[in-house]
């Protein structure tokens, strides 16, 4: 079972379409309670920083989120989902993250604004969620910010957009993409296919 | 690399059973070409980057609704999906959005109130903000029009174009009512003339006949994208096959 995470950003039919596409059991849920039993999370979001972490700690899941982490459920956050991840954004500059990862998220600089397209990754390590794709295997993004970890070890892809920037990151438990694998055709499902099957 | 985008574009009549899917040639003459969804999953296997939906229904008496239309895509197509016509408000693209679709695309309501764009990107986020402007040349400028190409607004389209984006649009789909199923070719030079204007993605759309005029988009137009309706759906050209051509011409796409 797989449980998304509902806080009022997004597109979440499309999640739970890809993931019901290969028949995978998926709950929608905005239930603190919830998310702590999940057996897997998913976080997606698109939107604004400020108004996700308004979001998260209004309805309580922040808490909720760190709990599960440090249990060591499988989690994975896309888009501003794995933004929210880091400590803080440019585009929020007063506002903390969930700061489950050190490090900040920038935006965009010296290029059209928002990326909005099919991007390729540049695979820097092994990882359980990116198994099975080829370097440069196309991905669709839309977003005008991104993480910048200070642990770089957790990097597992980058993509060239003005300079090569943290697409995906693997650690332990806790999975990120700042793409929409939702979106990204059959890369796209594989990545999410991968997720179910850890 | 970001690659170029290729995007078939469906017209949807929503009076129909199904809301099927029509061609207009140069805004007026219509033809029946199927059902949206199936179009749709169609295009998404031959290697599609982005399925664009508009509702062209004139009247306000629809069998189908978009939401509909938009939810039984969804189930099937990985893609994104960006769904314009007769989208007025913040509440009507909640609507589209929580059926699946990624971008909302306005014209005639942008045009009327510009705080439109500027609250729906506030809302949404840029990136899921489409402005469209449908262009017609006027000798050394281009004037905006609204309805489907039914009336004209005296709007200088560059001007329009870099005032979108500064409300916050996340891309423009620009349409030449000059060029619209004509098969002779993109505008290269609105194209080219609206890209060098604003810092966002723009998405040429009318005119589109054979492979060159996609890759003279790209090249000389400055285009981003490249949206096209009766030449897929009529299988004139296939989209594996464009991209064939496209990556011997050396353009980067998916």
């Amino acid at each position: 079972m797989i449980t998304i995470i509902d806080y009022g950003m997004g597109n979440l039919l499309s999640i739970e379409n890809a993931f019901r596409y290969f028949g995978a059991k998926v709950k929608i849920t905005a239930q603190p309670e919830e998310i702590e039993k999940a057996k897997k999370l998913v976080f997606p979001g698109v939107g604004n920083f400020a108004e996700a972490i308004k979001n998260l700690k209004r309805k309580k899941i922040d808490l909720a989120i760190k709990n599960s982490i440090q249990k060591g459920t499988p989690f994975l956050g896309i888009c501003l989902g794995f933004q929210l991840l880091f400590e803080k954004s440019e585009e929020a500059p007063k506002i903390k993250g969930l700061s489950i990862f050190q490090g900040k998220v920038s935006r965009l600089k010296k290029v059209k604004i928002p990326q909005i397209g099919w991007n390729q990754l540049k695979i820097q390590k092994k990882s359980k969620i990116l198994k099975g794709l080829k370097g440069g295997s196309f991905v669709y993004f839309m977003h005008s910010f991104y993480p910048k970890p200070i642990d770089k070890k957790i990097i597992i892809a980058k993509t060239n957009y003005g300079i090569d920037f943290c697409s995906s990151i693997e650690s332990k438990n806790i999975f990120g993409v700042q793409f929409h694998p939702e979106k990204s055709g059959k890369v796209g499902l594989k990545i999410l296919k991968n997720f179910v099957e850890i | 690399m970001l690659a170029h985008r290729i995007i078939p574009c469906l017209d949807c009549d929503l009076e129909k059973p199904g809301g099927r899917v029509v061609k207009g040639i140069k805004f007026k003459k219509i033809r029946y070409t199927g059902l949206p969804w199936e179009l749709a999953e169609r295009y998404y296997k031959e290697g599609a980057d982005e399925i664009v939906f508009l509702d062209i229904t004139a009247s306000a008496e629809k069998r189908t609704t978009m939401v509909e239309v938009v939810k039984k895509t969804c189930q099937k197509v990985f893609i994104p999906i960006t769904v314009g016509g007769g989208i007025r408000s913040v509440e009507d693209a909640q609507r589209l959005f929580r059926a699946g679709a990624d971008k909302i695309s306005i014209n005639t309501a942008a045009i009327q109130n510009p705080k439109l764009v500027k609250k729906l990107s506030k809302t949404f986020g840029s990136q899921a903000v489409v402005v469209a402007i449908d262009a017609k040349s006027r000798g050394n400028w281009f004037e905006c029009s609204i309805y489907g190409g039914r009336k004209f607004t005296g709007v200088d389209a560059i001007l329009w174009a870099k005032k979108v984006a500064e409300l916050g649009a996340g891309e423009i789909l620009l349409t030449s009512m000059d060029r619209d199923g004509t098969k002779e070719g993109f505008d290269l030079e609105l194209t080219k003339r609206i890209s060098k204007s604003v810092f966002i993605p723009v998405i040429a759309s009318g005119g589109a006949g054979k492979k060159e005029h996609f890759l003279e988009a790209f090249t000389k137009g400055k285009a981003d994208a490249t949206l096209a309706a009766s030449l897929f759906h009529f299988r004139e050209i296939k989209i594996s096959e464009l991209k064939r051509y496209l990556k011997e011409k050396v353009i980067n796409v998916r």
